[in-house]
C-alpha cells in the first residue's frame, strides 16, 4: 500500500475533484542534472502534508515549481485547477494561497506591520486603518506580542521571524498555506510550539498545508500524510504511521534510525497517537 | 576496488595549458551569449512594465520612485558638485598655462566652458552614479534575492520589476538631467575659480564670454546624453541585482561587475555620442 504508485488510497473517496494541488508527471532537471522525473503528488481540500526526503532529493525545488518560482521541464502542475507549469499567469491565485520561505523572507527594510499589510496592499482595496487592524490581528493570531508590530526584522529572534512571517503569509486569509521547513532553526521548545501553532490554525481556519520538513516530531504530531520523495519521484504517500512499515530502504533508515524512534515514542507517550 | 578507482579516474582529465586557455575563451564566449540573451530578456520585462505603466499610471510605486530619487539623486548632489568644481578648476588651470604660452589665455574660458558643458558635467554626473548608484541597487536587490525576498514578491503576485526595478529606473531618469545641471553650475564655478584667481579674469567678462562664444547648443549636447547613461546605469545595476544567487560570494562579484560594467558603458556611450555628434556638425 506504501509502495510506489502514485496516490495509493485516492479511490476510496468519492470527491476526487477536490484536489487542491496535483502535480502530475513532474520533470525538473538544471542542465543535465534531472531532479525529478515523472513525479506525482496530490493534495486534497484540509490535508496536512508534508514532504520529506534527503537533502538534494528536490523537495524546495518541487514546493518552487507549486507555487510558480520555477517553470518545470515537463509534466503539469494544478493549483485549485489551474494550472501553473507553463509561466506565471496565476490569476488571482496569490490570494489564495500563504508562503512561508525556510528563513521567512520578510521584507527587511519594513516593519512586521508594514510586511503584513504589504499583501493587503496589493490585492485590497482596505483603508490604512483597516490593514493595521487587520495586521494586528494576525500578529495576535501566531502568537507574537502587540509591540512586535513596530519593529524591523532584524530585531526579531529566529522563532519571532517565522511567526511573522507565518502572519504574513496568513494575511489575506488564504485557503492554502506552503511551509519551508518550518521548524528549522528553531529550537526543540520553539519548534514544538511552532508545530502546535500551524496545527491549531490549521484546524480552525480549515487550511491546506503543504510543508517541507526535516523534522520528524513536526511529522509526528501534524501531518495527516506524509509523502517521500526518493529516487527523484514520490516513492511513498501515506500517513506516518504507514510509513513506519514501509520496506523502502531510505525509509525504513529514516523512520526507524535512533532519531525516529526516539520521535515515535515520544508521540505514542502524548496523547495523540 | 582497484577497478573502480581505475574508473572513475578515465573518464576526464583535467584541461591544461593550451587546452585550457581553450576552453576558458570558449566559456567566456559561450557565457558572453547567453548574458546577451539575458539582457534582452531583462530589457522585455522592463519594456512591457514601462507600456504598462503608461496605460495606468497609478500602478508606478511613487513612493518608491521618491524615496529613492532622494537617496540617489539628492544626497549625491555635494559629492557630484566639488567633483565637478574640481574637474573644471583642473581644466582651467591646464587651458590657462599652455595659452598663455601663446598669449591667447582669454580662450581658458571656452576651453572650461566646452569641456564642461560638453562632456564633464555628464561625464563625472554618470561616473559618480555608477559608483554609487548602480552599485547600492546591485547589493539591495541582490540581498533581497539572497534572502528570498524577490521571492516573496513574486508568491505574493507582485512583480518584482514593477516593485524593484522599474522606480530605480524612473528615479535616475528624473534625478540625473537635474545632477548633470547642478554638475555643469559647479564644474563653471571652478572653472571660474581659475580663471580670476590666476588670468585676472572676472565672473562677468567669464560669464559674457561663455554665453557669446560658447553657447546653450553645447549644454544641450551634454544634456541630451544624460537619460541615456540614466537608463544604462539603473539597468546594469538592477539586472546584476537580479543576477545574485544564494551565496555572499555572488553578492559581492555582482556588486563590482555593476559598477565596472557601468563605468565601462558610460565612458563607451559618451564616446559614440563624440563621434555622432561630430558627424552632425553640433
Amino acid at each position: 500500500m506504501t509502495d510506489l504508485g502514485p496516490l495509493p488510497d485516492a479511490p476510496d473517496d468519492a470527491e476526487g475533484d477536490d484536489f487542491v494541488i496535483e502535480v502530475e508527471g513532474l520533470r525538473s532537471q538544471f542542465g543535465d542534472h534531472v531532479v525529478h522525473e515523472d513525479l506525482n503528488l496530490n493534495v486534497r481540500r484540509g490535508e496536512v502534508v508534508a514532504v520529506v526526503g534527503g537533502s538534494g532529493s528536490g523537495k524546495s525545488v518541487l514546493l518552487n515549481s507549486i507555487i510558480g518560482l520555477k517553470v518545470p521541464e515537463g509534466g503539469t502542475v494544478k493549483v485549485f485547477g489551474q494550472d501553473v507549469s507553463r509561466g506565471r499567469e496565476t490569476g488571482g491565485l496569490e490570494r489564495r494561497w500563504g508562503v512561508l520561505f525556510q528563513h521567512g523572507a520578510l521584507f527587511s527594510n519594513l516593519t512586521v506591520r508594514e510586511n503584513i499589510e504589504a499583501p493587503m496592499r496589493e490585492h485590497t482595496k482596505l483603508s490604512v486603518k483597516e490593514m493595521e487592524e487587520l495586521a494586528d490581528l494576525k500578529i495576535a493570531l501566531v502568537g507574537l506580542r502587540p509591540d512586535a508590530g513596530a519593529l524591523k526584522p532584524a530585531e526579531l529572534s529566529g522563532g519571532m521571524r517565522k511567526r511573522a512571517a507565518l502572519a504574513r503569509a496568513l494575511a489575506l486569509d488564504p485557503d492554502l498555506l506552503f511551509l519551508d521547513e518550518p521548524t528549522a532553526g528553531l529550537d526543540p521548545i520553539g519548534a514544538g510550539a511552532f508545530d502546535e501553532l500551524i496545527r491549531d490554525l490549521s484546524d480552525s481556519l480549515h487550511l491546506t498545508v503543504f510543508m517541507i520538513t526535516h523534522d520528524l516530531d513536526s511529522l509526528y504530531t501534524i501531518t495527516d500524510r506524509v509523502a517521500v520523495i526518493a529516487d527523484k519521484k514520490v516513492v511513498a504517500e501515506a500517513p506516518v504511521a504507514e510509513l513506519e512499515s514501509s520496506d523502502h530502504p531510505w525509509i525504513q533508515e529514516y523512520f526507524l534510525g535512533p532519531r525516529g524512534r526516539a520521535a515515535a515514542k515520544a508521540t505514542a507517550q502524548g496523547s495523540r497517537a | 576496488m582497484a577497478e573502480a578507482a581505475a574508473k572513475r579516474e578515465a573518464p576526464k582529465r583535467e584541461p591544461r595549458g593550451w587546452h585550457e586557455m581553450t576552453v576558458r575563451i570558449g566559456k567566456g564566449v559561450v557565457g558572453t551569449g547567453y548574458d546577451a540573451f539575458d539582457t534582452l530578456v531583462f530589457a522585455g520585462h522592463l519594456l512591457i512594465v514601462l507600456a504598462k505603466s503608461v496605460v495606468n499610471p497609478m500602478r508606478i510605486r511613487w513612493a518608491s520612485v521618491f524615496s529613492l530619487a532622494e537617496r540617489a539623486g539628492l544626497d549625491a548632489i555635494p559629492i557630484v558638485a566639488v567633483t565637478s568644481f574640481f574637474i573644471g578648476a583642473v581644466v582651467g588651470l591646464l587651458g590657462a598655462n599652455m595659452l598663455r604660452e601663446f598669449g591667447a589665455q582669454v580662450f581658458a574660458v571656452e576651453l572650461i566652458g566646452v569641456a564642461v558643458l560638453r562632456e564633464f558635467n555628464i561625464l563625472i554626473t554618470a561616473i559618480l552614479l555608477a559608483g554609487r548608484s548602480a552599485s547600492s541597487f546591485a547589493a539591495e536587490i541582490g540581498s533581497m534575492k539572497m534572502n528570498q525576498e524577490v521571492d516573496a514578491m513574486k508568491v505574493m503576485g507582485v512583480d518584482p520589476f514593477e516593485a524593484l526595478v522599474f522606480p530605480r529606473f524612473m528615479a535616475l531618469l528624473v534625478t540625473i538631467p537635474l545632477l548633470t545641471f547642478v554638475a555643469t553650475l559647479a564644474g563653471l564655478c571652478g572653472g571660474l575659480a581659475v580663471t580670476w584667481s590666476v588670468l585676472d579674469i572676472g565672473p562677468s567678462f567669464f560669464f559674457q564670454r561663455i554665453l557669446e562664444y560658447v553657447g546653450p547648443t553645447h549644454f544641450w549636447v551634454g544634456l541630451s546624453k544624460a537619460p541615456i547613461m540614466a537608463i544604462v546605469i539603473a539597468g546594469i545595476g538592477c539586472r546584476q541585482g537580479m543576477e545574485v544567487g544564494g551565496d555572499v560570494e555572488s553578492l559581492g562579484r555582482r556588486v563590482t561587475a555593476a559598477v565596472v560594467h557601468a563605468i565601462f558603458a558610460i565612458i563607451m556611450i559618451d564616446a559614440a555620442f563624440a563621434l555622432l555628434y561630430m558627424e552632425l556638425d553640433i
